[in-house]
């Protein structure tokens, strides 16, 4: 953890008395965390390539069982709502490896 | 020596003391995955349930709720659509208020705080809180019930500064924005409305402190709206623009994201397609037992029995516990009044039968609505206000 300004120093009374302070800054946690190959399954290279800068991994590894056409709306989603730069040509690979990673996890869903 | 779980025990039980960085929880959510690590990682946040690194989603333990109704800065779940500055100087913020008004307004801010000072305990809760325990389950978050926070903000009111920039006839909403930008350019920028009858209500604030001392970054410094009894969607973080609008506001977060059906409970079938739909608006009453954890087993005695209750938009008039699943309910006994906003403490004592059971809390607010048993779905995986469960064996 690194914080440049520590919060003690920015107590409310010494903002109020100053009306002003010192520029605030904090670190952020790096996350390396990376997509993996699902074993005897699809490779995690178009979702790595395609899905990390946005996001965390995380936000897609916490996710329930979904359905295929669940997966692809997310997919579809992030490059038309948000414009993320997934290449179409990606989707096949990356909506396989979705559906292989969350195999198991709890019924599959209906639909 | 001590054992890893020896030492785990040991440091769990100091006062403050800091998670480990490897300890997990298990948020219980059906199918799974359920398991997340609690992170200290965060600059000025410990004990946090990690949802997301990047943009950071942070979760707060239910069992932090149990230490009292007003939730510490460093235990406050932190949520970001977008990636948002790190480093912020005070002395070249400012907040402009534009649009549909007869003085576009720069505000520095020692300007800003120099308008009436005001206080309010508040929750602060996600529109998605809970998300992860829908059935069928949602894609989003998956949020256990930590997505929830209760502060006491300082600030000033929306309305003071609004009339400061003279709203013109004819204006219908007023606009938030903050300072956190989308990674690509052309994707929407996050920005919610109210409509200008709400927004000079007085009650809706501009804040800059939070429990006494300025928002944390991760919580929207400088400033952050604070929109008592409506979802944290609308409390807009490092709000740095306040625009009037002579016409309803069509961005895509008001008009495409946090959309609820238009039923009476915001709930519909799964399933369900084409079916008109509304911004999500006010909360709705909860209770949460916090003082037992889930799957606990306790001997077979008189078993005090406590946790935190909201009304939502409007004060927590009765909370009910249940020993038995539901079957018979007692009036717990309310703690102190802190606002119709804030969190209230309530605590009962229940007289155990031995075996496997489940314990709830039902809570009634002060306009009458009651927690239902049942659960409402949507496809958002907002609104979630049933009676809770936490399953217990006595032995």
């Amino acid at each position: 953890m690194r914080i440049l300004v520590p919060a003690a120093v920015l107590g409310l009374s010494l903002l109020s008395v100053a009306g002003l302070s010192a520029p605030v800054a904090i670190a952020l946690p790096d996350d390396p965390t990376e997509f993996v190959d699902v074993p005897g399954g699809p490779a995690a290279e178009a979702i790595n390539n395609n899905c990390r800068a946005c996001h965390s991994a995380s936000m897609v590894l916490t996710q329930p069982r979904l359905t295929r056409s669940e997966w692809t709306a997310e997919v579809v989603k992030m490059r038309h709502v948000y414009k993320a730069p997934v290449d179409p040509a990606d989707d096949a690979a990356i909506i396989d490896w979705l559906m292989a990673m969350s195999e198991g996890r709890g019924p599959a869903p209906a639909g | 020596m001590l054992s890893r779980r020896h030492l785990l025990a040991a440091v769990a039980a100091l006062p403050g003391a800091r998670a480990l960085a490897q300890d997990t929880v298990d948020l219980g959510l059906p199918g799974g995955p359920s398991k997340r690590r609690l992170t200290d990682d965060f600059p000025g946040k410990r004990g946090m349930i990690l949802q997301r690194n990047t943009p950071a989603l942070l979760e707060t333990p239910l069992t932090a709720f149990n230490d009292g109704i007003i939730t510490p800065n460093d235990r406050f779940f932190v949520r970001w659509h977008w990636p948002f500055p790190t480093e912020i100087d005070p002395a070249r913020f400012r907040l402009r208020v534009d649009g549909h008004v007869a003085r576009p307004l720069d505000l520095t801010l020692a300007a800003l705080k120099r308008l009436p000072p005001v206080e309010i305990t508040a929750i602060n809760q996600c529109s998605g809180n809970s998300r992860g325990l829908f059935a069928p389950r949602i894609a989003g978050a998956q949020w256990a019930h930590g997505a929830m926070g209760n502060a006491r903000w300082t600030g000033v009111r929306l309305r003071d500064v609004l009339d400061r920039a003279g709203v013109r006839a004819g204006a219908v909403q007023v606009r938030f924005s903050g300072l956190d930008a989308p990674v690509m350019d052309d994707a929407p920028d996050f920005q919610k409305s109210l409509a200008v009858d709400h927004a000079r209500d007085g009650e809706v604030m501009i804040a800059w402190a939070m429990n006494g001392e300025p928002l944390p970054i991760l919580n929207g410094f400088p400033l952050r709206l604070v929109v008592p009894g409506w979802f944290s969607t609308y409390w807009v973080k490092m709000l740095d623009r306040i625009e009037v609008l002579d016409k309803p506001d069509d961005n895509y977060w008001m008009a495409k994201a946090y959309l609820v059906p238009d039923t009476p409970d915001g709930g519909i079938p799964p399933g369900t397609k084409d079916f008109p739909k509304r911004p999500i608006s006010t909360m709705v009453p909860r209770a949460f037992i916090t003082s037992i954890a889930e799957g606990a087993r306790l001997p077979v005695a008189p078993t005090p029995v406590g946790g935190i209750a909201m009304g939502g938009d409007s004060g927590v008039a009765r909370v009910e516990v249940s020993g038995d699943g539901g079957t018979t309910w007692a009036a717990a006994k309310l703690g102190p009044d802190a606002g119709k906003y804030s969190f209230r403490r309530f605590d009962a004592v229940i007289a155990p039968a031995r075996g496997p059971t489940t314990l709830m809390a039902r809570c009634t607010n002060s306009a009458g609505t009651v927690q239902p048993m049942t659960g409402i779905w949507n496809p958002g995986g907002y609104l979630r206000g049933q009676v809770e469960t936490t399953n217990v064996t006595f032995v």
